[in-house]
């Protein structure tokens, strides 16, 4: 069975907070479940299907299904991290194919601003996990995991940090029309590699901001999409996989899109030149090039050309990403940028986008995201969404 | 030359059923290696069940002999401290620190050998430094 043309993303909010020191996490959570719903023009009488991940407070989504005093016939509380509400959209129109649910809410909120994370710090991620003892007292946090896949690519295809730069130029650029935006200056390639080293050879601006926040989805059947205002977000395909250390077998030059990628563009009968707008998963400036390379953007080795001279912003080059500013510029809520990829891609095909950084005729959009460490065991799940 | 004044405090490990051989050896100044028992191929992290095909497991003393895979030097950070991949001669490789260096050279290919550092608990906990 396929999942195209199952389901729809007929609603979709980002709380414009950035720091959100006077509210819970809950809170957060029915604060975006209540923005989708007024976008898609619903109510949450009509959600049947509810899916969060680890952001969500308690266990699994009881406790939100709780607190938003939710009736539901489908429940997903499937975890792998900041790509995780990817993987929600598809398996939400899987459960919907199947009659499981027709209306599917998902939410991700979390506020690591407020609370003092930092992915320059090492942190325990499950003290029963397997690999704990043998990684966590090596000081492992999230920029040096990713460090080092940067590192390495360098090594392998002689990719540069001018090169790197100017993802992080690129996602500026957008950001500047985002008044939501952490960060609106423009930088240059100069500034970024001129930032403090955070861990070689990643520097400061190589790095995604830390913001309080959230978002939620609403993915419909097409049943009930015909019966609503808002522009019809159709997807055409999913697909979701990981990458671990391969017992042993590592190999940093690629991550989990490279299985992911190739599944979406089948199930959707498109290709990575037919894309018109992409939201690529940003938490440091090497995700984005690694993903672009598997994703098919262009070949392995090639993504410090590709994403070099303006390639990636919108009026400019080939592949406009991130037009909200990315988690490098915009947000990165909960410390999980997933579901703002979502958002971004339908603000793009809805033509809702900023005037400034809107795609013309953008009628189909991918987004992908990378959940956990890219350097040592992460999840990766991609989306290719069309404008009805 | 940017060595280290202070050195990172290494958090003790959490041992398990699975791993209290590794650390035993380790209390002695050895290095056990897993290996399949079915393929005879090394592997890391750890396990007791092998990841190539689901059998036995096998420890195999080894030499800690490896080349640097990746390293990343961790400059945002009380004491600085560098994290690598280094790829044993026995053909695995294994995430660990790089340590007794100068941070500012320690690079990818170099020739590294193991070294136990003591964990806050005592437990000597495998890092690395240049052979």
């Amino acid at each position: 069975m396929s999942i195209k043309g199952k389901g729809y993303i007929m609603g979709a909010y980002e709380h414009p907070t950035r720091l959100a020191k006077d509210k819970s996490v809950a809170q957060l959570h029915a604060e975006c479940a209540a923005g989708a719903l007024a976008d898609a023009g619903l109510t949450k009488d009509d959600v049947d299907g509810y899916f969060c991940a680890g952001d969500a407070p308690g266990l699994g989504p009881l406790a939100m299904a709780d607190y938003m005093n939710l009736t539901l016939r489908h429940l997903d509380s499937t975890d792998v991290g900041g790509c995780s509400y990817l993987n929600h959209v598809s398996h939400a129109i899987q459960a919907i194919a199947e009659g499981k649910c027709s209306v599917a809410l998902i939410t991700l909120a979390g506020r690591p601003r407020s609370e003092g994370h930092s992915g320059a710090v090492p942190r325990v991620r499950g003290a029963d996990a397997p690999d704990t003892q043998w990684e966590f007292p090596l000081g492992v946090a999230t920029v040096n995991a990713y460090a080092m896949c940067a590192a390495r690519h360098m090594h392998e295809f002689g990719t540069t940090a001018e090169q790197l730069a100017w993802i992080k130029v690129a996602a500026s650029h957008h950001a500047q029309h985002n008044p939501h935006a952490m960060l609106r200056d423009v930088v240059t390639v100069e500034q970024v590699v001129g930032s403090p080293l955070i861990a070689t050879p990643l520097h400061r601006l190589d790095c995604c901001v830390v913001s309080d926040g959230g978002g939620a989805l609403i993915v419909t059947s097409p049943e009930i999409a015909k019966q609503l205002k808002r522009p019809k977000v159709k997807v055409l395909g999913a697909g979701e996989s990981m990458k671990g250390q391969m017992a042993g077998q590592v190999d940093l030059t690629y991550s989990a899109a490279v299985r992911s990628g190739p599944a979406a563009f089948a199930e959707a009968g498109v290709k990575p030149g037919d894309i018109k707008y992409a939201s690529i998963y940003d938490s440091f400036t090497i995700t984005v090039l690694m993903q672009i390379e598997d994703l098919g953007f262009c070949e392995k080795g090639q993504g410090g050309k590709f994403v070099a001279d303006g390639n990636l912003i919108s009026g400019v080059g080939k592949l406009p990403f991130n037009t909200d500013g990315g988690g490098l510029c915009n947000n990165h809520p909960a410390n999980r940028g997933g579901i703002t990829k979502v958002i971004e891609a339908v603000r793009q095909l809805r033509g809702e986008a900023h005037p400034a950084v809107q795609v013309k005729n953008c009628d189909l959009a991918l987004a992908h995201g990378t959940g956990g460490l890219l350097g040592s065991r992460h999840g990766g799940a991609t989306l290719i969404m069309e404008r009805e | 030359m940017s060595e280290t004044k202070k050195e990172r405090k290494i958090p003790a490990p959490m041992v398990n059923p699975e791993t209290e051989a590794f650390w035993a050896a380790a209390k002695e100044g050895k290095f056990l290696l897993p290996h399949c028992v079915d393929t005879g191929k090394a592997f890391w992290y750890p396990r007791q069940v092998s990841p190539f095909t689901m059998g036995k497991v096998e420890w195999k003393e080894s030499k800690g002999l490896g080349t640097i895979y990746s390293v990343s030097v961790m400059k945002r950070a009380p004491e600085i401290y560098a994290i690598a991949y280094v790829t044993l001669d026995e053909g695995c490789t294994m995430m660990t620190n790089i340590v007794d260096c100068d941070f500012d050279k320690v690079a990818i290919g170099d020739r590294v050998q193991i070294t136990w550092k003591p964990a806050e608990d005592g437990t000597p906990y495998p890092q690395f430094k240049p052979a």
